[in-house]
């Protein structure tokens, strides 16, 4: 290990690298978000306590969570089946299919969010025969969902479809063999294979659920206490000239998806870890 | 053992589950559906209500100024933007894959941060830092410095939202590859330049392009950061997303799936090339 690293001097542009990567991420990132957390406290503590436990705030982030966790969770299922399918089936089409799960990825968030509102208002596509059984999607929560759900599902897919890859199907077949039925073979040998790659595509679909505005404001129809997510919250504080209050809403959902990101990248971590030693 | 031998003949999707067909087909007919219902509708959509009143009203949508300028921003921004954090990208994941160093794990989720930071909060750290009411305000206005609701702001957001791109997509490509490579080339006399471009570039010229290409698809379709520090200035500062906004609320319904199309197409493009290098890099 020791004449590893030594040896590893060897090559030139360490000093440089840290350098300039230290320099350009302060630039661009550390120092903006540090100024975002400094103008968070140039109010005082009852403001800033005031701020976030306001009616209409505290009920933003009740929506906010609430849909991006059934957006997450929808996400989860359906996405689990995709990747599963795309493993393990061969049909035609199959490329085509397997390169559109990555459209959310592509696709500019505005130009989701008007298709989606167009296909899910009263008299879209689809949403006229929701609408004949007296059920609101578009303007209405389900919106929200539909919208969070449509640009989380590449995160659920991406994570659990190279680990089935990696599955080795002897352990199913070995099952098969010794009498198990599917349903056993899923929850005992699939299942716990593939749940850390479910839990880490959960945290990356939910924490992006989370902090998504594009898509979500065409359809969400942005009703106060009704449908107005947090990223909403914080242009409406920011058009008042409230930058304390805007920065103090942030601050909150800042703090949040750092913990999130520092649980996901931990929990990835680990599993890369295990899979070494194993 | 002839038993097995056959099964293992057969094509992958060829295990136990296999044998039951009508669980098979049920379970590819729910993935389709749901794919076709989720994202293959709203793709059609888009160019469904572009073209609902004629291709003489799509043409003139997205020719006529105020479209035509905000293509022009859009390419503006992401003509600096992506460049910039390219360089980034392949600076810091040279330190961070061919060294060990302390706090690796740390310097790996800061540079994560823009991936967890939601769009708005992107563009509201900015304003916050160079609006006439931020940080720097003073400093700015003194100098007669326009960043916010100006090109400068735009610019800046997007190159905070795209940051981490090429370096998360190449810092596992670099791991993977190892040191010797290098270090030969260094033993053997080869200056740090030249090592690079004769080694270290041609060995993640593939994984790199495909980096930049998810970097410029986000970095022209932001819609969020921009929004917050763009002022929404006609034929200013307007972007090709935030001009899909306008028209939308000005009940411009066809002008703005019309400009929406256009960024419809760069993401199948995106989608089209990101497939190719994929297939290029299994080969």
């Amino acid at each position: 290990m020791v004449k590893q690293s030594k040896r590893r001097r060897v090559l030139p542009g360490f000093g440089l690298s840290m350098g300039y990567t230290v320099i350009y991420l302060s630039l661009i990132v550390l120092i903006p978000i540090a100024v975002l957390f400094l103008k968070a406290t140039t109010i005082s503590l009852a403001e800033f306590w005031e701020t976030i436990t306001d009616e209409r705030v505290v009920a933003s982030y009740k929506l906010t969570f609430y849909t991006s966790f059934v957006a997450a969770m929808v996400n989860v299922l359906f996405g689990t089946l995709i990747a599963w399918v795309l493993v393990r089936y061969d049909f035609v089409g199959k490329r085509f299919v397997d390169a559109l799960v990555d459209l959310p990825f592509a696709l500019p968030t505005a130009v989701a969010g008007i298709a989606l509102t167009a296909i899910y208002a009263p008299n879209g596509w689809i949403g006229q025969y929701f609408e004949a059984a007296g059920v609101k999607i578009a303007y209405t929560q389900y919106g929200i969902m539909i919208a969070l759900t449509f640009i989380g599902l590449p995160f659920v897919v991406r994570s659990v479809q190279p680990v089935l890859q990696e599955l080795d199907q002897q352990y199913e077949e070995a099952a098969a063999t010794l009498g198990a039925n599917s349903a056993q073979i899923f929850f005992k040998i699939i299942f716990p294979a593939i749940f850390p790659a479910v839990l880490t595509g959960f945290g990356l679909a939910f924490a992006r659920a989370l902090g998504e505005y594009g898509s979500v404001v065409f359809i969400s129809g942005n009703m106060p206490m009704k449908t107005e997510i947090v990223p909403l919250l914080i242009i409406t504080k920011l058009e008042q000239y409230n930058y304390g209050g805007a920065a103090a809403i942030a601050a909150v959902m800042l703090v949040i998806s750092f913990l999130l990101l520092f649980l996901i990248n931990f929990w990835q971590w680990r599993t890369a870890r295990k899979h070494q030693v194993t | 053992m002839i038993a097995r031998e056959h099964v293992h003949l057969k094509s992958p999707g060829a295990s136990r589950f296999a044998l039951a067909p009508i669980k098979k087909w049920l379970l590819i007919g729910t993935a389709l559906g749901f794919l076709g219902i989720f994202i293959l509708i709203p793709l059609i959509a888009v160019f469904t209500e572009a073209l609902k009143k004629g291709i003489e009203l799509y043409f003139a949508a997205i020719t006529e100024p105020d479209a035509l300028s905000a293509i022009k921003l859009t390419l503006i921004t992401a003509a600096i933007a992506v460049p910039l954090n390219t360089i980034f990208g392949v600076i810091a994941a040279w330190g961070i894959a061919k060294f060990n160093f302390k706090g690796k794990n740390i310097l790996i989720t800061l540079i994560d941060i823009p991936f967890a930071v939601s769009p708005v909060i992107a563009g509201l750290v900015f304003v916050l830092l160079y609006g006439s009411n931020g940080v720097l305000g003073p400093f700015i206005e003194a100098n007669n410095l326009k960043i916010i609701f100006s090109v400068p702001g735009i610019v800046l957001a997007t190159t905070f939202v795209t940051f981490p791109f090429v370096v998360r997509e190449l810092i596992p490509i670099m791991q993977e590859q190892g040191t010797e490579e290098e270090q030969a080339a260094i033993t053997l006399g080869a200056s740090g330049w030249q090592m690079f471009f004769r080694v270290t570039l041609p060995n993640i010229k593939w994984g790199l392009l495909y980096g930049v290409i998810l970097c410029n698809a986000r970095a022209m379709g932001e819609f969020g950061a921009v929004s917050v520090v763009s002022g929404h200035i006609r034929g200013l500062t307007n972007t090709l997303p935030l001009h899909v906004e306008i028209l939308y609320n000005e009940y411009n319904f066809t002008a703005s799936f019309a400009v929406a199309s256009l960024l419809a197409l760069l993401a199948l493009l995106t989608l089209v090339f990101k497939s190719f290098l994929e297939w290029k890099t299994k080969k």
